[in-house]
């Protein structure tokens, strides 16, 4: 099988900065790092790489030059190749403009039999990459995966949901996206480490996958960002201290009365 | 039609997060505007009743035995029929499993925007456009965003962000039913097995939640916590310091990356506050806490606050509860 893994490389969130004017991150690329769901995704795909021997799996991002090294991370983790788009035409697309972008990449790059994906991206945050490249390139779509396998009549898959535990067959060509579930990756190994030292990522632009560059990027997005903010709390309450017997007895005394309150109506 | 909303459907019951889409409605668009698209395997009739007397003012229903169960092909043709014939100006579902994977496919196939996870929306003056409110990048950040030029704007909801509309005496809704067309069921997927689970929903539907973060410790003191959830009749939550540790299970993380509940009564003790964590239970009705540090952010939510060591004042409370009888 032709396996694709899609990674995304993300600002590490606890040094995000944001440009308060476009809406759009401002990226450093020394904090930058591999986004931690995408390790599933890979982790999923070399599970079905060993279940199914002589399959191949290709790591695909797009983003800026800088993405390489999320991408060397995979491939010391065991991907068998890399691939990123690179180009400014990208810049600022939307989850649609990213899925059409991504498609695009992996016609070009495919045909691929399964394409993997991380749950969501811990950046946007909107998980929605993932269906709406399913829906563009066609391919039987499984959300929330958190077991897979293979057998003689195609992909199995578990999904838990609200209302409970489903399994479906996938008929191929699939795209899943898979939770922390799916288990941890562990450490890339030393000589992994060299050997994606040294491959070569080749760059892929929106010339090469044909792209018209009014259907990508900002240009082609259909949501604009129109404000960013910080979200603000107020105190409202009371608050008792604890220092002695006194007080304790004082400060449970008031809680349980609140709780009483509460809960009489 | 200005609205639609995607119903939820399980068991042949219309489900809680499609009432709180039509809050949302509500908010957005007046009486005569509203539509509700329920595809299901077949609800009774009084479910659509109730849909509509709620605020639903068309109810567009697909039934068909092989529409029991959601998957992203049929119900993406379904929601795409119902637009061509509706023109909603806006598509409304609930970030579930189901919202979170049919909107996005839907919104490929119909080349529009989409806007995840929202926690407020408005109207905003003069252009009439939806602006949708979203936490981004681990709820650090507020986001709003528009979709200016394609159709339908579409956004997914929060679940139980906001409260669930009510049946009003008097109002109804006028039920269209359509045919699912056979051509539909052509899927990538099949479906194995379902195993149907209540765990889940009884944290996130319980009127009060006890939540235990990092300050407790070690497990060993879980059990002063459980006795005091088993006191109020709540349910326990963890923060994700604690599920992170093995020492509650993931099923009980509250936040971002866990469930979001919005009970009448939310108890956190030993719980900083964290912003991912406040991400999933702000909209609690009421809020109290007890924490060592008069600084931590959890306070700045509480109505009422113990300054204090849990391992004190949950004791006390408890014992304090148990002599003051059931609540
Ligand atoms: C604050 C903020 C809010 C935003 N809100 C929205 C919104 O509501 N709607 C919207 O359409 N856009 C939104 N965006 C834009 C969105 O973040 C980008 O389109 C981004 O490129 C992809 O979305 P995501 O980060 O949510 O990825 P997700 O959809 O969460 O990513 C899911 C998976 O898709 C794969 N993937 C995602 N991006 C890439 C990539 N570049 N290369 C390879 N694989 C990838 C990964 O496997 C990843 O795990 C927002 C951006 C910001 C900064
Ligand atoms: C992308 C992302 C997603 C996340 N998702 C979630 C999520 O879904 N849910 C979640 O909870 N977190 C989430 N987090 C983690 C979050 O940032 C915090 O780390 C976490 O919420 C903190 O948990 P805590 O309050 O238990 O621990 P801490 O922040 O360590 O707080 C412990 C508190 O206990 C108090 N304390 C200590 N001893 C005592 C005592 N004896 N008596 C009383 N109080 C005491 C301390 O003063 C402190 O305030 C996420 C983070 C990221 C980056």
């Amino acid at each position: 099988m032709r396996l694709a893994v899609l990674i995304k490389q993300v600002p590490d969130t606890r040094s995000v900065q944001m440009d308060e004017t476009t809406g759009t991150v401002v990226r450093k690329s020394s904090d930058a790092i591999l986004n931690p769901l995408d390790a599933y995704a890979l982790r999923a795909a070399l599970l079905v790489k060993d279940a199914a021997p002589g399959s191949t799996v290709t790591a695909l991002s797009m983003g800026p030059a800088s993405a390489e090294k999320a991408l060397r991370e995979v491939l010391a983790l065991g991907a068998d190749d890399a691939v990123l788009v690179c180009d400014r035409a990208c810049a600022g697309s939307d989850t649609w403009a990213t899925a059409v972008v991504l498609s695009a990449a992996l016609q070009k790059h495919g045909p691929f039999d399964l394409v993997v994906t991380g749950e969501r991206a811990t950046d946007g945050d909107t998980g929605q990459v993932g269906p709406e490249v399913a829906a563009r390139l066609n391919l039987s779509l499984a959300t929330f995966v958190d077991e897979v396998s293979v057998n003689e009549e195609g992909l199995e898959v578990e999904r838990k949901v609200e209302t409970g535990l489903e399994r479906w067959r996938l008929r191929l060509p699939a795209l899943i996206s898979v939770t922390k579930a799916i288990g941890e990756i562990g450490l890339p190994t030393l000589a992994g480490k060299m050997a994606a030292r040294r491959r070569e990522i080749p760059i892929t632009t929106a010339a090469d996958l044909g792209l018209d560059p009014a259907t990508i990027g900002l240009k082609g997005s259909p949501t604009r960002v129109v404000k960013i903010f910080y979200p603000t709390l107020a105190r409202k309450g009371r608050q008792y201290r604890v220092v002695d017997e006194a007080s304790l007895a004082d400060s449970v005394e008031a809680m349980a009365k609140y709780m009483a309150e509460v809960s009489a109506v | 039609m200005k609205v639609c909303v995607l119903a939820e459907v399980a068991h042949h019951r219309i489900l809680p997060v499609t009432y709180e889409l039509l809050t949302r409605a509500l908010g957005l668009a007046s009486p005569g505007e509203i539509g509700a698209l329920v595809v299901s395997g077949g609800v009774p009739e009084e479910e659509y009743e109730k849909l509509g007397a709620a605020g639903a003012d068309e109810i567009i229903a697909y039934e068909a035995p092989w529409l029991e169960r959601f998957r992203p092909e049929p119900y993406t043709a379904a929601l795409q029929a119902m637009v061509a014939e509706f023109k909603p100006e806006i598509v409304l579902g609930g970030a579930t499993s189901t919202g979170r994977t049919w909107l996005p496919y839907a919104a490929m196939k119909m080349h529009t925007g989409l806007t995840a996870d929202c926690t407020e929306l408005s109207i905003e003056e003069g252009s009439g456009l939806l602006l949708q409110t979203r936490p981004a990048i681990g709820g650090n950040i507020m986001a709003t965003i528009k979709t200016p030029h394609h159709r339908p704007q579409m956004a997914t909801i929060r679940p139980r962000s906001t409260r669930p509309a009510t049946p009003q005496a008097g109002r109804r809704g006028r039920l269209h039913r359509r045919e699912a067309l056979p051509a539909w069921q052509q899927s990538g997927l099949t479906e194995l097995s379902f195993t149907p689970i209540d765990e889940t929903q009884e944290l996130s539907s319980a009127e009060r939640v006890v939540v235990v973060g990092r300050g407790i410790k070690k497990p060993e003191n879980l059990g002063m916590v459980r006795e005091l959830a088993q006191l109020l009749g709540a349910a326990i939550g963890a923060t994700r310091e604690v599920v992170d540790r093995g020492w509650l299970p993931y099923s009980c993380q509250i936040g971002l990356s866990g469930r979001t509940i919005t009970p009448e009564l939310y108890v956190g003790v030993g719980v900083s506050g964290a912003i991912q964590h406040l991400a999933g239970m702000q909209t609690s009705k009421r809020i109290v806490a007890v924490n060592t540090d008069s600084e931590a952010q959890i306070f700045s939510l509480a109505d009422v606050g113990i300054v204090g060591d849990l391992l004190e004042v949950v004791p006390a409370l408890n014992a304090r509860l148990r002599a003051g009888g059931a609540l």
